[in-house]
């Protein structure tokens, strides 16, 4: 036994993105806790550089992968393709706008600091993970660090307690639905002998899997989907989602529901349609199963509800059954050569909607004013007419949710049905199709809020709704992206299709 | 006793079983306590089943691997430590003796 150990060849450059944002992390934990504080919007425009960085050598690393084609690095744990590459632009982009909306919330509820920043980072770092890794475990660690990141995130309002106590909330089911996706990675490793994707496939190639191995995976199947499941808040392991959504502070729920699920949903992509495409008979139905409960039961429970957070994470859960059908699409799919249209649309939705709910969520922000209390409908009376043109933004956000043409909210619903019907998956795809009607009716109510309802006393006393600078610069290019993008979609379409055609191919 | 009982060989599915009991047991604490301390005992119950599952399997399989994943989980376990008595101190401080029932500001 004799086995010497040889460190792996590390390509650094091909890891340039999780090391810029992980530099900067660092450079904000330990230079912020070493020197006085920063002057204003430092550890923003820090954040926000480290961030776009990143996504500028993720183009990079894109081209370079177009040309010289897809490739595992450090020992085969984590792969880089066009797929890894959308979902680290994705998230960057979802950090930038979150560290526009941040900055004046820390300054408004007296929170300065760097920790918000460095958490960040640290969870894209987990979330990018996530989208390149190769390996279970190595998913396992990025899910965790993107998991442990929000934790702390939802619960960093020190002055209310709904915000610690959401904290708590996630962390305990955080933990327990980590609990399942460990124990299903256990049984897969069992039943395959490794827990690399490209070894778990080719593992049961050639031979028929022993009783014993066949129950194992099957058994670790069923528990990774559940981890997953809690992770993307698909129904009915959504029920964290409204607590947590509501007491996290506002610009933290929204880098929640965009870099999060980023990150959930392109591991989930991934592991499913990569390790798991021999089962794939086994788990599409779960999924179809998934989807249509999460469309139905997000959309119709987002409609009674009257505080406007926990409205925007219902609809967030119905976008959630959206994606869900792009993976019921691709699942047809999945171990080909020919991938179709479902990953590639699921994507798309991805990036589409982060950018969406980001915006919103930044108007939400606003809206919640000093204290972060003021989120329930009433608080959005008359806000077309103190502040019309933050009303129009959040008009056109809104609409966009609701997928309304001509904007980019369609384009992403139109894409996963359009994935759905060429599979000849027409049910999900109607019933997707309703349950968009019913979500409509959710976005309704707060434009009549803002538009329509008749003044009363009580908005007198509340303190006038401000637009800082740099908030109202996110909510510009979230509504400017959601513009261009429905308007001329054709450009970011491809881009997506280009993404997923440039997959790691799993071994001979 | 018997050299009848003494010979039957422990097989790693003994341990696989256990493991899942331990699981259980860790999955019906967390749905039935209402301590959040006692919730998050559970949870770490719940992944060190995890981590007897993945030794009795490397042990299984002839593998290394699977023994190295339990030092990772480990660590990860360690650091959910961390970040959760951490959410919880910051809890009790404010609101002495509170349990998840008391907790109930988001509601809907």
């Amino acid at each position: 036994m004799a086995d010497t150990f040889t460190a792996p060849t590390i390509a650094w450059f091909d890891l340039t993105p999780i090391l810029v944002l992980l530099g900067a992390a660092l450079l904000l934990l330990l230079v912020g806790a070493l020197t006085p504080r920063w002057p204003r919007g430092l550890y923003a425009a820090t954040t926000a550089t480290a961030a776009g960085t990143a996504m500028v050598l993720s183009f990079v690393l894109w081209d370079d992968v177009t040309d010289q084609g897809a490739r595992t690095l450090v020992a085969d744990a984590v792969i880089l393709d066009g797929f890894s590459s959308f979902a680290t632009i994705a998230i960057c982009a979802a950090v930038l706008l979150a560290c526009l909306v941040t900055d004046d919330y820390l300054r408004r509820e007296q929170l300065d600091g760097p920790e918000i920043y460095a958490l960040y980072l640290t969870s894209a770092i987990g979330g990018v993970v996530m989208a390149m890794a190769n390996d279970l475990i190595v998913l396992f660690i990025g899910l965790e660090v993107l998991s442990m990141s929000f934790y702390v995130l939802a619960a960093s309002h020190r002055r209310r307690i709904e915000s610690q106590e959401s904290g708590l909330k996630y962390f305990v089911l955080g933990g327990f639905s980590s609990a399942f996706f460990l124990y299903g990675v256990a049984l897969i490793y069992g039943g395959s002998g490794s827990t690399r994707y490209d070894e778990i496939v080719t593992a049961f190639n050639d031979v028929v899997p022993t009783e014993r191995a066949d129950a194992l995976v099957l058994a670790g199947v069923a528990l990774l989907v559940v981890g997953l499941a809690f992770k993307v808040s698909a129904v009915p392991f959504h029920f964290w989602t409204p607590d947590v959504y509501q007491g996290a502070p506002t610009p933290i729920t929204a880098f929640m529901a965009s870099a999060g699920k980023v990150g959930a949903f392109a591991a989930m992509l991934r592991v499913l349609t990569e390790a798991l495409p021999n089962w794939r008979d086994d788990w599409r139905p779960v999924v179809w199963v998934l989807s249509v409960l999460t469309l139905v039961v997000g959309s119709v429970l987002a409609v009674v509800q009257t505080n406007v957070k926990r409205m925007l994470a219902y609809s967030s859960i119905s976008h959630a059954g959206f994606i869900l059908v792009g993976v019921e699409a691709a699942a047809h799919r999945a171990g080909e050569a020919d991938p179709g249209q479902g990953v590639s649309a699921s994507l798309l939705y991805l990036l589409l909607y982060a950018v969406l709910v980001l915006g919103t969520f930044a108007v939400v922000s606003l809206v919640a004013r000093t204290g972060d209390g003021n989120t329930d409908l009433s608080a959005f009376r008359g806000l077309g007419r103190t502040r019309p043109a933050l009303a129009l933004g959040m008009t056109v956000l809104l609409l966009a949710q609701a997928g309304v043409p001509l904007t980019s909210g369609f384009i992403a619903k139109f894409g996963v049905i359009e994935a759905a019907v060429d599979e000849n998956s027409y049910a999900i795809a109607i019933i997707a199709m309703l349950a968009s009607v019913i979500a409509a009716y959710l976005y309704l109510r707060i434009m009549v809020s803002m538009w329509i309802a008749d003044p009363e006393p009580a908005d007198e006393a509340l303190e006038p709704v401000r637009t800082p600078f740099s908030t109202v610069l996110a909510v510009v290019l979230a509504v400017g992206f959601t513009l261009v993008v429905g308007v001329a979609p054709g450009w970011i379409v491809s881009a997506a299709e280009n993404a997923t055609t440039i997959v790691h191919q799993v071994g001979p | 006793m018997s050299a009848a009982v003494l010979a039957v060989e422990v097989t790693s599915t003994w341990y696989l079983v256990l493991a899942a009991a331990l699981f259980c047991i860790g999955m019906v604490g967390v749905m039935v306590r209402r301590n959040p301390l006692v919730m998050f005992m559970c949870v770490e119950l719940m992944l060190n089943a995890v981590n007897l599952s993945f030794v009795a399997l490397a042990s299984e399989l002839g593998d290394i691997r699977g023994q190295t994943i339990v030092l990772f989980v480990m660590v990860v376990a360690a650091a959910e430590v961390v970040v959760g008595l951490g959410i919880v101190v910051a809890i009790l401080r404010r609101r002495p003796k509170a349990t998840a029932d008391d907790l109930a500001e988001l509601k809907g």
